[in-house]
């Protein structure tokens, strides 16, 4: 597979695999305005998903389809960053997931609007749209939940601190990312870390929660090494496709 | 002559969530153009990547212009994107007859993180003491408000 391929297809199943991570509080949010607000992003993130796999599909050029890349692959074909697939949790830990990740898509597609692939940027410029309002949202609700009340602050700092060894995945190149960077179609990640690092600073002291001090980093979700959660997302999200396969509707 | 038809009935194509706005209203109708062969294709832009709405509009096209006797494609196309500034002032003003308030121009720039949120218009009181509920509505063009005044929810079509 070639590199740009694969660069692609990690995008793809990182929005995909968080969509279907959010789908699952549908019905089930604290309130009806962020039940609504999530399955909103949710939303987003499984329409950008489709414009990436059908990129996906014709730098295959196979005769696949976005919904063949999306529903036949198995976990270890899957290339999504660990964070996304961790467990919902309480509101709390999904906010805080959210806000590590929508920060860091934020700065991440901000530079992809400029990037030398074209039909890339024109991706990005459309999904960077969407995902200002996720930030946007992620990080108020940290800021209110930090500031809250003492269970509130208490919630959320554990799941600063549980989803913390997540984080650096994002930001550690690999043979791919250096490829992409090189031809000018994705930013260096570095960049991407130091405006991470600025902004989370920034909400979690406004939100007077602690950044974690642990530097010890969990890998293996952009090279198909994935939790175990990966798997049971995929039997939910695949069930018809591999119960009756090629079924449409 | 031929391309103000086909204006007309593209008119006549509505936004199946949104009723009182028409396709092009809405400003997602970029570009359409005829071959010889009598086919029409028209070229849209989605408004939000995972719009649900967007296979119903292009098969409403599709149904419309076969109804008037042309054979008819749609192609659709990302870049530019979709902005609410592309909205048109009739459709704006017909979106807050029903109940929903428009757009508002200009707004708090949308690249920053934390932009403050305009100045939204009561659709029922006209009051512009209102305030925002939740950056996510009904739809996903939609976000919630609340009027301070005659203290009705309302819907906000949020810029982008």
């Amino acid at each position: 597979m070639e590199a740009k391929e694969k660069y692609v297809l990690r995008l793809a199943d990182n929005a995909l695999i968080l969509g279907q991570r959010l789908g699952e509080w549908c019905g089930h949010g604290p309130i009806l305005e962020q039940d609504i607000a999530l399955t909103n992003v949710a939303l987003d993130l499984i329409g950008q998903s489709r414009m990436l796999y059908q990129y996906a599909a014709e730098l295959k050029n196979d005769g696949s389809t976005e919904d063949d890349i999306a529903m036949k692959r198995d976990v270890f074909d899957f290339y999504n960053v660990l964070m996304v697939e961790q467990e919902n949790g309480d509101w709390g830990k999904t906010i805080v997931r959210q806000f590590f990740y929508d920060t860091y898509n934020y700065f991440l597609y901000e530079a992809l609007c400029t990037s030398t692939d074209q039909r890339l940027g024109e991706i990005a410029r459309k999904s960077f749209k969407e995902i200002a309002y996720h930030a946007q949202f992620s990080a108020e609700w940290v800021i209110r939940f930090g500031d809250g009340t003492s269970e509130s602050h208490e919630r959320v700092q554990a799941a600063v601190d549980d989803l913390w060894e997540f984080t650096g995945e994002m930001f550690t190149p690999d043979e791919i990312d250096l490829a992409m960077t090189e031809a000018g179609i994705a930013p260096d990640l570095n960049q991407i870390a130091a405006q991470w690092k600025r902004k989370v600073t920034q909400i979690l002291d406004i939100a007077t929660l602690k950044m974690p001090e642990s530097s010890f980093m969990q890998k293996g979700g952009k090279v198909g090494e994935h939790s175990e959660y990966l798997g049971f997302i995929l039997a939910e999200l695949q069930f018809m496709q591999r119960a009756y396969p090629g079924m449409q509707w | 002559m031929m391309k103000e038809k086909i204006r007309t009935i593209l008119h006549e194509v509505k936004d199946p969530e949104i009723p009182v706005l028409s396709i092009e209203d809405l400003g997602i109708v970029r570009d359409f153009f005829i071959d010889d062969t009598n086919t029409v294709t028209v070229v849209i832009t989605p408004t939000y990547s995972g719009c649900p709405a967007m296979d119903t509009i292009e098969a409403d096209i599709i149904k419309a212009l076969e109804e008037a006797g042309f054979k008819a494609k749609v192609k659709t196309v990302l870049d530019p994107p979709w902005t609410t500034d592309w909205m048109s002032e009739e459709g704006k003003r017909r979106l807050e007859e029903y109940g929903i308030a428009a757009p508002v121009k200009g707004s708090a720039d949308k690249r920053t993180l934390f932009g403050k949120s305009p100045d939204v218009r009561c659709p029922h009181c006209r009051s512009m003491d209102t305030q925002l509920v939740s950056q996510f509505g009904s739809t996903a063009c939609k976000a919630l408000y609340k009027c301070i005044d005659c203290l009705e929810p309302f819907d906000y079509f949020k810029c982008i």
